[in-house]
C-alpha cells in the first residue's frame, strides 16, 4: 500500500455556497446515468413494451367497437393516453422504490450526504433524474402509435416536456411516499389505491365525462387528467389558452410535491 | 525577553481543526451525546475512544452535519455548523463505520461519481481517481464490481473514497471494526501516512491497540462525555500508574485477593481470568503473589469508564 501526499495548500475561504448548486446536481445525476447506462435495455425495453399493450390492448379492443372518442380517432385518443401512463409508471414507482433502496437498503444516501450535498440537491437531483427519462419515455407510445396509424404533428415535440414536468410531481410523490412508507411493503397500498385508480380515472382510456357527477370532480383534481389533456391537446395540434391551465395545475403539483418530498425525507435522512 | 517560540507553541497557536463547545444531542429520551467538549489540533492523529453506545458515531455524524445538536457550538475547520457544513464537507473526507457503497458499481465508477461530488474539476478527476486507487491498492481492481470485491477491499474502497479530493481532514468511524487483522495492518498502515503527510485525523474506535499504536492524542469518550484526554502515555500514567499485578489461580483465591485488595483500598478489577491491581508500584511489600506488567491504555480505560472493552 502507498501513500502520496495529500495536505493541499491552504485555500483561500470561499463565500458560503448557495442552494441546489448546479454541481453538485450534476454529481448525484451521474451516479444515476452511470447506473441507467448498465440497466437502459431493460428500462427501454419495458417502457416500450408496456405502451405497446396497452394501444394493442384497448385501441384494437375499442377500436373495433368504436371509430371515435368524442370528436377523437381511437387510437389517437388511446395512444395520447398511454403516453400519461407510461409518464406515470415511469415517474412514480422509481421515486418510490430507487428512494427506499438507496436510502435503507444500501444508505447510498447517507454517503452522498457525508459529500458535500444537500438534502435538498440530492432530493431534487434524484427527482430531476427520474422526470427527464419519464419526459423520454413518455414519447414512447406516441412513436407505436405512428405504427398504427397515429399521425405525426409538430406539437407532439412538446409532449417530453410535459412528460418532464408531470414526471417530476410524480417522482417526488413517489419520493413522499418511500420516506413516510415503514417498509416496502406498503407501496402496494399506494399502487392500488392511489395510482391504479389514478391512471385509470384521468380520461387515459376514456373520457371523465362519461363519469358520475363526484367522480368527474375528484378526476378534475387528479394531475394525471391535466397531463392527459395537455398531452392530447398537443398531439392533435390543437392548443388553447385554456391549455396553460393544464400546465399550471401540473407545474403546482410538481413544486407541492417537491417541497413535501424533502421535507419528508429530509426529516429522516438527518438525525 | 523570551522571543523565541518553541515549534510547540506555534502549533497551539492554530485554531483547531474541529471544536465542540458544550454539545448535547438527544434521540428522545435519551441523551446520546451530553455536553461535550472537544477540541481536536490540526495535523494530529486523535482517537476518540469509548465502549459502544458511548456517543461516537453520533458525534462523528454530527461534524458532517448529518446529525444535528440539540444545543452547543460545533465548529469544523473554522466553519460554524450546521450552517457551514457544506463548506466544510468540501474540504474533509468521510470514512463510515457501515458499508455504504454502491454495490452495483465499480471502483472506478464510484471513485469518479464522488471525484465529481467532491467538485474535483473535469480535467483532474481521472488522475484522483487513479490515485485514491493506488492508495487503495486497489489499481487491479479499478473495474471490478464492489459486490465482487473481499471485505478488505470494500473497505479500502471506502477510504478511498473519502480520500478523492485530498482533504485536509478526515472523519475515520470505526475504520477496522470487523476486519481481519492482516487487513487492519494495512488499513493501519494508510492512517498513519495520512498522518504523517499533514492531515488532520479524527479516528472513532472501540479497539484499545488501535487508538494506542495509532493516536497521538486519545479521547476517552463514556456516556455522551469525554472523561479523559492526553497522549496515550500520559493516559496510562495519570489513570492507571506505572504497574499492573496480576494475579491468576482458582475463584475463591482471586475472590481473597479482591477482599485485601479492598480491604487496602487498591483499585483492582477482573481481568479475564486474573485479578489486576492497579498501581502495583505503590504496593510495597504488603502485595499478594502475581504476576507484574506494565499498565496500558486498557488499564486506563477500564479505570475511566468502568468497562471492559474488547
Amino acid at each position: 500500500m502507498s501513500t502520496h501526499a495529500i495536505a493541499p495548500p491552504a485555500r483561500p475561504r470561499a463565500a458560503r455556497l448557495r442552494r441546489l448548486e448546479p454541481a453538485a446536481l450534476a454529481g448525484v445525476m451521474s451516479r444515476d446515468v452511470v447506473i441507467f447506462k448498465r440497466y437502459w435495455k431493460a428500462t427501454t425495453f419495458s417502457s416500450v413494451v408496456q405502451p405497446t399493450i396497452y394501444l394493442l390492448a384497448f385501441g384494437l379492443g375499442f377500436g373495433a367497437l368504436l371509430k371515435q372518442i368524442g370528436h377523437v380517432k381511437t387510437i389517437e385518443y388511446i395512444a395520447t393516453g398511454t403516453v400519461a401512463t407510461a409518464v406515470l409508471f415511469s415517474s412514480a414507482f422509481p421515486g418510490m422504490f430507487n428512494t427506499f433502496v438507496r436510502w435503507q437498503f444500501q444508505r447510498t444516501y447517507d454517503a452522498i450526504l457525508a459529500a458535500p450535498v444537500d438534502v435538498e440537491e440530492l432530493i431534487t437531483a434524484e427527482i430531476l433524474w427520474i422526470s427527464l427519462r419519464a419526459g423520454v419515455y413518455g414519447v414512447a407510445p406516441l412513436l407505436v402509435g405512428m405504427l398504427f396509424g397515429l399521425d405525426p404533428v409538430p406539437g407532439m415535440l412538446l409532449v417530453p416536456f410535459i412528460g418532464f414536468l408531470t414526471g417530476f410531481g410524480f417522482a417526488a410523490f413517489g419520493v413522499l411516499i418511500a420516506a413516510v412508507a415503514k417498509t416496502i411493503d406498503n407501496f402496494n397500498y399506494v399502487t392500488s389505491a392511489v395510482l391504479t385508480p389514478m391512471f385509470l380515472v384521468a380520461g387515459t382510456f376514456f373520457p371523465i365525462s362519461a363519469l358520475p357527477d363526484g367522480v368527474r370532480q375528484v378526476a378534475q383534481v387528479n394531475p394525471l387528467y391535466h397531463c392527459v389533456q395537455l398531452v392530447r391537446n398537443a398531439s392533435l395540434g390543437e392548443l388553447q389558452l385554456a391549455d396553460l391551465g393544464h400546465a399550471g395545475v401540473l407545474l403546482a403539483f410538481a413544486l407541492l410535491m417537491w417541497r413535501l418530498a424533502i421535507w419528508q425525507l429530509g426529516k429522516r435522512l438527518i438525525d | 525577553m523570551a522571543q523565541q517560540l518553541d515549534p510547540g507553541t506555534h502549533e497551539r497557536a492554530q485554531p483547531p481543526a474541529i471544536s465542540l463547545r458544550n454539545v448535547v444531542k438527544r434521540f428522545g429520551s435519551i441523551v446520546a451525546v451530553d455536553g461535550l467538549h472537544l477540541a481536536v489540533p490540526a495535523g494530529v492523529c486523535f482517537g476518540l475512544l469509548g465502549p459502544n453506545g458511548a456517543g461516537k458515531s453520533t458525534t462523528m455524524r454530527m461534524l458532517t452535519a448529518q446529525a444535528l445538536a440539540d444545543s452547543g457550538e460545533i465548529e469544523v475547520l473554522g466553519y460554524e455548523l450546521p450552517r457551514e457544513s457544506k463548506r466544510a464537507r468540501m474540504e474533509m473526507g468521510v470514512v463510515p463505520q457501515l458499508d455504504n457503497l454502491d454495490v452495483e458499481l465499480t471502483c472506478r465508477q464510484i471513485l469518479t461519481v464522488f471525484a465529481r461530488l467532491y467538485r474535483v474539476a473535469s480535467g483532474e478527476r481521472a488522475d484522483a481517481v487513479a490515485r485514491a486507487l493506488d492508495l487503495a491498492n486497489l489499481t487491479l481492481r479499478a473495474d471490478t464490481i464492489v459486490r465482487e470485491l473481499s471485505g478488505g477491499m470494500r473497505r479500502r474502497l471506502l477510504v478511498a473514497r473519502g480520500l478523492i479530493h485530498r482533504p485536509r481532514l478526515v472523519l475515520l468511524d470505526e475504520p477496522t471494526v470487523g476486519l481481519d487483522p492482516q487487513v487492519r495492518q494495512e488499513l493501519w498502515t494508510l492512517i498513519d501516512g495520512l498522518r504523517s503527510e499533514g492531515v488532520t485525523v479524527l479516528m472513532s474506535t472501540h479497539y484499545i491497540e488501535e487508538a494506542e499504536r495509532l493516536a497521538d492524542v486519545v479521547a476517552v469518550m463514556s456516556q455522551g462525555k469525554i472523561v479523559a484526554e492526553g497522549a496515550p502515555a500520559e493516559l496510562v500514567r495519570a489513570y492507571a500508574g506505572e504497574q499492573v499485578l496480576e494475579i491468576y489461580g482458582p475463584p475463591e483465591q482471586l475472590a481473597a485477593a479482591s477482599d485485601t485488595a479492598a480491604r487496602h483500598g487498591w483499585q483492582s478489577r477482573r481481568s479475564g481470568p486474573a485479578l489486576a491491581i492497579m498501581r502495583a508500584e505503590t504496593l510495597d511489600g504488603q502485595a499478594p503473589e502475581g504476576v507484574r506488567r506494565p499498565a496500558n491504555l486498557e488499564d486506563a480505560f477500564v479505570a475511566l469508564t468502568g468497562e471492559e472493552i474488547e
